[in-house]
């Protein structure tokens, strides 16, 4: 176990965050577990603009993923 | 994070309301702030079948869903774009919302009842966006005006209203501000009333709405839309949001409580009727008319061209 120094939370280097970026479909892994606030500013989206949900459930801004979760990034933001 | 009216688990945060809900506390809210809309405005009432334009994308069926469990009538209309694989996904999307409920759906395909997106954008100049735009605004008058409806709803959200009025704003155009309201009084007898019941809900709040209510919506963006300039607006409006909390939520009401009634003398004279189609048009032909025949024009002009070039 080691602890994170930007978050002081412990993670395990061993089973990384699988994060699914939609409407992209791009895939993305993460080490460690994180607070959702915290894997948008990491990914450089702001809070709005997509919905982190995890199963059959969303996640809030202070709610904390665990580092071998698989989470979706839902973009909300349509235009033309 | 508790939420704000139960005092369960919350599982979404509305920094702009300073609140946060559960599940169902969250979908009560919606649904409330939709009926809220609809009376405070005086869009329709019960006694009204609306109309509404359905896409197959989040706001739309996310509205229909809504307009539903508040118990108003209402019917879907559904333009097919002739965008590839992006329409058909959107046309089985909202096909499959209205049968699952037994909703009434007129779908109307571009290729066989007008001109699709594609074939617009390769025969004139015109922005693939704006001969959407301009295709949708008349196929969805045309289909109310035929079927009767005296309403057409909207999924038009606070993010679209805020970004199109920071649009206008930025190049004043004073006669689109005087037409911006979530309420357009019918102008022309073949003009149905328009109206937006989510100009005051965030695309976020209709996304996590179409979520919890399981509605299977099109995520994938509409391919002619990387660029568009309303996209750039709402990245603008976002980062203000995230500084400010609240920032689209009082740009928009207080342009509607305090700028809009200074803008709304200058509105355009009244449509006459358009001598191709009879639909409401400001010129002798509707804008939708003028599309169409320029296509028809260059398309002919190409089939004349055609015999020439094969035999050089």
């Amino acid at each position: 176990m080691r602890v994170d120094s930007l978050e002081g939370i412990p993670y395990c280097r061993a089973f990384p965050m699988h994060i699914t970026l939609l409407p992209q479909h791009k895939q993305i892994e993460l080490e460690g577990r994180h607070r959702v606030a915290d894997i948008l500013r990491r990914l450089d989206l702001l809070p709005g603009t997509v919905m982190v949900i995890r199963g059959d459930e969303l996640a809030c801004d202070d709610d904390v993923v665990e580092a071998d979760e698989s989470i979706e990034i839902r973009n909300v933001i349509s235009g033309g | 994070m508790k939420c704000k009216r139960c005092g369960g688990k919350a599982e979404v945060k509305l920094r702009q309301h300073n609140s946060a809900f559960c599940r169902a506390c969250f979908v009560y809210f919606f649904q409330r702030q939709v009926q809220r809309a609809v009376e405070h405005e005086h869009m329709f009432t019960t006694e009204e079948e609306v109309l509404v334009a359905v896409s197959g994308g989040k706001d739309s069926l996310a509205l229909w869903d809504a307009l539903i469990a508040l118990g108003y009538r209402t019917a879907g209309v559904h333009l097919a774009l002739g965008i590839g694989a992006y329409s058909r996904t959107s046309t089985e999307k909202t096909e499959a919302f209205a049968r699952s409920r037994d909703l009434r759906l007129i779908t109307v395909h571009l290729d066989d009842e007008g001109v699709a997106i594609p074939t617009i954008a390769a025969f004139t100049r015109r922005p693939a966006c704006a001969a959407c735009g301009t295709s949708k605004r008349h196929h969805f008058d045309r289909i109310a005006f035929e079927h009767g409806f005296a309403v057409l709803a909207t999924g038009h959200n606070l993010d679209d209203e805020a970004a199109r009025l920071l649009g206008n704003v930025l190049r004043w155009q004073v006669a689109h501000l005087a037409k911006q309201h979530p309420v357009l009084a019918s102008t022309h007898e073949r003009f149905a009333r328009k109206v937006k019941p989510l100009f005051r809900i965030s695309e976020y709040e209709t996304a996590v709405y179409a979520f919890f209510r399981r509605i299977d919506y099109i995520v994938d963006e509409c391919p002619n839309s990387a660029g568009a300039s309303q996209l750039i607006y709402k990245d603008v409006l976002n980062r203000l949001e995230a500084a400010m909390p609240g920032t689209k939520l009082s740009f928009v009401q207080e342009f509607l409580r305090s700028g809009q009634p200074a803008f709304a003398g200058e509105t355009n004279r009244a449509p006459q009727s358009c001598e191709r189609c009879g639909m409401p048009a400001f010129g002798a032909v509707c804008s939708y008319c003028s599309l169409v025949r320029e296509v028809e024009t260059k398309q002919a002009r190409r089939m004349a061209a055609r015999p020439a070039s094969a035999s050089s």
